[in-house]
């Protein structure tokens, strides 16, 4: 009752003039970094977090999570309109939307796909409303072994469900680990990593990698293939919603279907990307018609549209009750709140009550206003892809190159995010994953620092990770799902399997052949 | 290994630069020499047990190890799986170029004129050369972004970015 109650407090904190203004001002710009190839959801977060350093946390994270809502609701414009998944989770989309559209039904694949996207959100919150507070409530017991153990079970987890190669998995994680460390360490005082340069003093930050990472490598992927937009027309009128809305119903099992698997991949830093795939396939499975799937089945545009949707929320879950996030944009938003002077954490329910029911309150707020804004202006932002590559990609190359400036108002940085952005340009066409970098890159000082937290009180004994059976559990665990894993790796490798889903969990616009 | 004949370029539009494998190498190479950098960094900091726990190398160097270790088996990954397809074709390779040398130039030039002008000049060059729009528009565009831009971060969220002798000029 408590919990409701500060969430009605929460939808009045949101809808005031300000709040409010500030979350539809985000759905846009986040329908904008969407649809815009090269600025994504983690970059299009990470280039604005600098601007709301000076603003109250309740506002930014409205605002910044609302820029999220907008860039899961933008990615299926440019996959069903124009074949070209504007975001990684949108890939499965195409599947179906283009071909949909190609048939003249683009209106009812645009429906569709919005309207699954505001399902699995509904459930993703609805989860986080219900959930969120008894898992932060759990969490209050923990001290540094049980947070290390969690720590350690999602980076686990990341290497078990990753479709990448493990030894990549592993590669990209403990890199972010290494430049993690780098700069001054809080324990001991000591500089690590610097080799006498002062720019490193302050270490990686991981808005800057970010940026790089995520933008500058996208542009480059994207011109690559030499992009000519020649999209479909999008025009929505309210009578092509209604009749879609209408044929709902028929849906309701693969809804709930994409719906839970998205929930399971947000919670599990499984991503958005991989939940929409495992949507698509589920719901093939299921299907009647299967051999309509590819050719246009709307079931195969709600499918993944509504797991990539459950899962980018549901990614906010132990972001918000453990200060572990489930997704690079959730790390994003969680590298935010430390910078608003917010301590991440289950704490947070307790000591910062009105900013955490004013992010979930705005979570509901958001995905509805979204779900209408998205639906009034869909020929607006498709004619966005119509403004030629060689102004928008300068333009976009600029916009990263400030993002970077302003984390730290240093020069240095532009040069960082240039590095990280060649970096990621080819990791991502070698199948090296992205998101553990960057959560490895967020969560590597918190990570070491509860470790050797546990260290000192056990005095240097292991046995402190199975002293009691919460942290045993947990351990355990993650060492069984590991080894779970690499062994399972290892069978792969004696007995191949065909590699139909390999190219699937690879980057968004991996070029095909 | 080399045994096998080249027969991807007859399915890629274009020759290609580096092959897959190629490419997994040298990266495979060039993490692995990340690695061993991280390991001896952390080795001469001390990477053991001290009385009051671990040492500050202690946690990183074994990051390096774990590294260095996965880049091995990427490195006999790439070799077995001995992918000739195209990592980069020529035509590709024109295209990142296109981008990727005027984005160093455009940064280089930041430290000198300032972020404004300097991306006027990019945006502007940019649209006329590769966009092979008039260079008035081009011209225009630029300063429109630029001034935009100025707009949003000095005076609107005053964040100041770094400027060069024109907006002294202007006494900012």
């Amino acid at each position: 009752m408590d919990d409701f109650n500060a969430l009605l407090n929460g939808f009045a904190t949101v809808l005031s003039w300000h709040n409010g203004g500030l979350m539809i001002v985000g759905i846009l710009l986040g329908i904008v970094v969407g649809v815009l190839p090269g600025l994504g959801g983690p970059n299009g977060v990470a280039i604005l977090l600098p601007l709301t350093f000076t603003m109250n946390p309740t506002s930014a994270i409205i605002l910044l999570s609302c820029i999220y809502w907008g860039a899961l609701f933008g990615g299926a414009i440019t996959s069903i309109l124009f074949n070209i998944p504007g975001e990684a989770w949108s890939v499965a989309t195409t599947f179906d939307g283009y071909p949909l559209a190609q048939q003249g039904r683009a209106g009812e694949a645009l429906t569709s796909a919005f309207t699954g996207s505001f399902i699995g959100a509904l459930v993703g919150v609805l989860m986080i409303t219900f959930l969120a507070p008894l898992v932060a409530k759990f969490a209050l017991r923990f001290g540094p072994p049980e947070f290390f153990a969690v720590y350690f079970l999602t980076f686990a987890s990341f290497i078990g469900m990753g479709k990448e190669s493990k030894a990549k998995i592993v590669i990209a994680m403990c890199i972010g680990f290494v430049l993690a460390a780098v700069g001054l360490d809080t324990i001991s005082g000591q500089l690590r990593m610097t080799f006498g340069a002062p720019q490193l003093l302050r270490g990686f930050d991981f808005l800057v990698a970010v940026i790089g990472l995520f933008g500058i490598s996208e542009i480059l992927i994207t011109i690559e293939e030499g992009l000519a937009f020649r999209g479909k027309n999008g025009k929505i009128d309210l009578k092509v919603v209604f009749k879609t809305w209408a044929t709902m119903p028929r849906h309701f099992a693969t809804l709930l279907r994409s719906s839970a698997i998205g929930c399971w991949m947000g919670i599990t830093p499984g991503g958005a990307t991989a939940a929409s795939f495992m949507g698509y396939g589920v719901a093939k499975k299921f299907a009647r018609d299967q051999d309509s799937f590819g050719k246009g089945n709307i079931a195969g545009v709600l499918a993944p549209e509504t797991a990539a949707h459950a899962a980018g929320t549901s990614a906010l879950l132990p972001m918000l009750a453990l200060g572990i996030p489930g997704s690079a944009t959730a790390a994003v938003l969680l590298g935010g709140l430390m910078i608003w002077g917010l301590q991440p954490g289950p704490l947070l329910f307790v000591e910062q009550k009105d900013f955490v029911w004013g992010l979930i309150a705005s979570m509901y707020l958001g995905n509805l206003s979204g779900l209408i804004i998205v639906l009034a202006t869909v020929p607006l932002f498709a004619a966005i892809l119509r403004i030629p590559f060689s102004i928008i990609a300068p333009a976009i190359l600029v916009v990263c190159a400030i993002g970077a400036f302003t984390v730290h108002n240093a020069q240095f940085d532009i040069w960082l995010m240039l590095a990280f952005g060649i970096v990621g340009y080819v990791f991502k066409k070698l199948d090296y994953p992205l998101a553990p970098l960057v959560l490895a890159l967020v969560l590597g000082d918190r990570a070491e620092d509860a470790f050797r937290q546990s260290m000192l009180a056990s005095r240097g004994g292991l046995g402190i990770f199975w002293s009691n059976g919460l942290v045993g559990t947990i351990m355990t665990l993650a060492v069984a799902g590991l080894g779970w894993s690499l062994l399972g790796s290892l069978r792969e490798r004696f007995f191949p399997r065909a590699a139909v889903t390999e190219s699937a969990g690879g980057g968004a616009t991996q070029p095909q052949g | 290994m080399n045994s096998q004949e080249d027969i991807d370029g007859s399915v890629a539009p274009s020759a290609a630069v580096i092959t897959k494998r190629t490419a997994e190498i040298v990266v495979g190479i060039v993490v692995a020499a990340f690695a061993l950098l991280a390991i001896v960094s952390n080795y001469k900091l001390g990477a053991g047990w001290a009385d009051d726990g671990p040492q500050p190398g202690y946690f990183p160097m074994r990051m390096g190890i774990a590294i260095f270790l996965a880049s091995l088996v990427v490195l006999v990954q790439a070799l077995r799986k001995n992918d000739r397809s195209a990592f980069l074709e020529q035509a590709q390779a024109k295209l990142v170029a296109i981008v990727l040398l005027p984005l160093i130039v455009y940064i280089a030039a930041v430290q000198f004129i300032g972020i404004y002008v300097a991306s006027a000049l990019f945006i502007g060059i940019f649209m006329c050369l590769v966009g092979k729009f008039s260079w008035y528009r081009s011209a225009l565009t630029g300063v429109i972004v630029s001034l935009v831009l100025f707009w949003i971060f000095e005076i609107m969220f005053t964040v100041p970015l770094p400027k060069g002798p024109l907006e002294q000029l202007f006494g900012y």
